[in-house]
């Protein structure tokens, strides 16, 4: 059976040049960076010729790029570090009630250790209101952070206008961007931002890597401790294969960004195009501030995880916000953010896109998803009670 | 994730539909967790489940879960339909994830409802 993978928002496939960058340093040059020997000077060598790699990438210094494991490691070390170093300044923290669980979590996490924490509501869209940000700012806030582009729904925030607010008023500002490289412009400075969080394994590099940019100047508590790795923001021998990956990636992923973009984008409108043909389909998210590889549709009186089993059973790589694929016993924050009721919420289906989908493909996901929602609605039981009213 | 059985109940459901006239409705679940159960009983005067419908809104477990049990009970006694409890239900499908055991698995809560409901019609009588 032919398979077509419609979850690049999860992961993504390495590129074939990637592989091949981040293959010699796995048994022929395998020193570690910090050993002063032949061994450890080549691969020191390669480190930071991907750091500088990663930095052109983003319009950064290269010493303003810290390797990590990955998102959720780069969020919470900015979040749990600037939250930590400013409290001297300040005890509130603004986030946003779409943001990965990372940041969220980390935010609610310092709120249990007694800092002040205001969580911003979104629009139908799934939008921060620039001036909802404003209106929140006080004279003890010390920091906001606002993802660049939402995973769920595809929302591309505000960010460079938050950043510019926060830059005039002395406030730290992290944007998790996670999803956005290689698909939206991405500059540092454009964005205003202190922090900024990357993952590789969202834009064909490998998994179990990623970036923190740390604008220089920005304080950041420390809490793990070891060797000086990372100017000791991140301690720990580092993943060297998965570096040199990454610094290939972020190269791979800058050139051709609108191309890619508008191609990947024509084939998303064609997709969401096709769903909503289906009665009662909504669109989540915003219409055209979005992701260019974003859909998410909610299809009336049918539950998420039945789709995804559905749609696999074709071949097809999905996702959805309902309870049973989120990992707990509620659907989507984000989507009961936004103003989803539960029913809605539970029929989420996110298909998102990549360089590697094509026409065709879009062609037979719309080809067989009217079978399976009518197949899901013979056998619903709201679908039944709601023809009869 | 799950069981060769639960996916073959999920692609290919028994006894999907309702019953007019049923003799007892059951219904468990609600949307708040996704999963909405609904069975329908027709019984004759031996006491036996003559014909037995499900409509669920759910996911893979809560459709596998239902139409299994619909198969367990079809042409059973109303006090052998009693016995099957959820965990037998899980046990008839070669198990189920974790997760599943307490959200999804509703099934002979709503069949034990439907009975529920029989009984309560002929108290009426």
């Amino acid at each position: 059976m032919k398979k077509i993978y419609l979850d690049h928002g999860a992961t993504t496939q390495a590129n074939p040049d990637v592989l091949e960058a981040m293959l010699p340093y796995f048994s022929e040059f395998y020193g570690n960076p910090s050993s002063i020997h032949s061994f450890g000077r080549e691969t020191k060598k390669a480190l930071e010729e991907a750091r500088e790699k990663v930095a052109a990438g983003i319009g950064a210094e290269p010493r303003e790029i810290i390797f990590t494991s990955g998102g959720t490691e780069s969020d919470n070390i900015a979040i749990r570090g600037a939250a930590r170093a400013l409290q001297k300044k300040g005890n509130h923290l603004i986030t946003s009630s779409v943001e990965h669980h990372a940041v969220l979590d980390a935010c609610l996490a310092l709120k249990e250790e007694g800092y002040e924490l205001t969580v911003l509501p979104v629009d139908e869209y799934g939008m921060v209101s620039v001036k909802d940000v404003e209106a929140a700012i006080t004279n003890k806030t010390i920091l906001i952070s606002i993802m660049m582009a939402n995973n769920e729904v595809g929302t591309v925030m505000p960010v460079a206008e938050i950043g510019k607010m926060a830059r005039e008023r002395g406030i730290t500002f992290h944007t998790d961007a996670v999803q956005a490289i290689g698909l939206l412009p991405l500059n540092v400075n454009d964005l205003y931002c202190d922090l900024l969080s990357l993952s590789a394994h969202k834009f064909y590099g490998p998994k179990g890597v990623g970036i923190l940019y740390v604008r220089k100047g920005t304080k950041l508590d420390v809490f793990n401790f070891g060797g000086a790795q990372e100017r000791k923001m991140r301690p720990g021998t580092e993943n060297v294969p998965g570096i040199i990956g990454m610094g290939k990636a972020v190269e791979v992923a800058v050139a051709d960004r609108e191309k890619r973009s508008a191609r990947i984008s024509s084939l998303r409108d064609k997709l969401i195009q096709g769903l909503l043909k289906i009665e009662d389909t909504r669109l989540n998210g915003h219409p055209e501030q979005r992701l260019p590889g974003n859909v998410n549709v909610s299809v009336k009186y049918v539950e998420g995880e039945s789709m995804i089993l559905s749609l696999d059973l074709k071949g097809i790589a999905a996702s959805s916000g309902s309870a049973c694929t989120s990992g707990s016993l509620d659907p989507s924050h984000v989507l009961i953010a936004m103003g989803l009721d539960h029913q809605l919420a539970h029929g989420s289906l996110r298909m998102t896109l990549g360089t590697d989908n094509t026409e065709e493909e879009i062609d037979y996901v719309l080809a067989v998803m009217p079978e399976i929602v009518a197949r899901l609605r013979s056998m619903s039981s709201v679908y039944a009670s709601s023809k009869k009213e | 994730m799950y069981t060769g059985k639960v996916m073959e109940h999920f692609t290919n459901p028994r006894n999907v539909g309702e019953i007019e006239n049923a003799d007892g409705v059951g219904e468990v679940g609600n949307m708040k967790c996704g999963d909405i159960m609904r069975i329908y009983i027709k019984v004759n005067d031996q006491d036996v489940i003559e014909d037995v419908k499900f409509r669920t809104f759910g996911c893979g477990a809560a459709i596998a879960t239902s139409s299994v049990v619909t198969e367990m009970v079809k042409g059973k006694k109303l006090d052998e339909a009693l016995e099957i409890t959820n965990k037998k239900v899980a046990e008839e499908l070669g198990g189920l994830p974790e997760n599943k055991m307490h959200c999804s698995n509703l099934a002979a809560d709503a069949l034990h409802k439907a009975i529920e409901d029989l009984k309560n019609k002929r108290n009426k009588e």
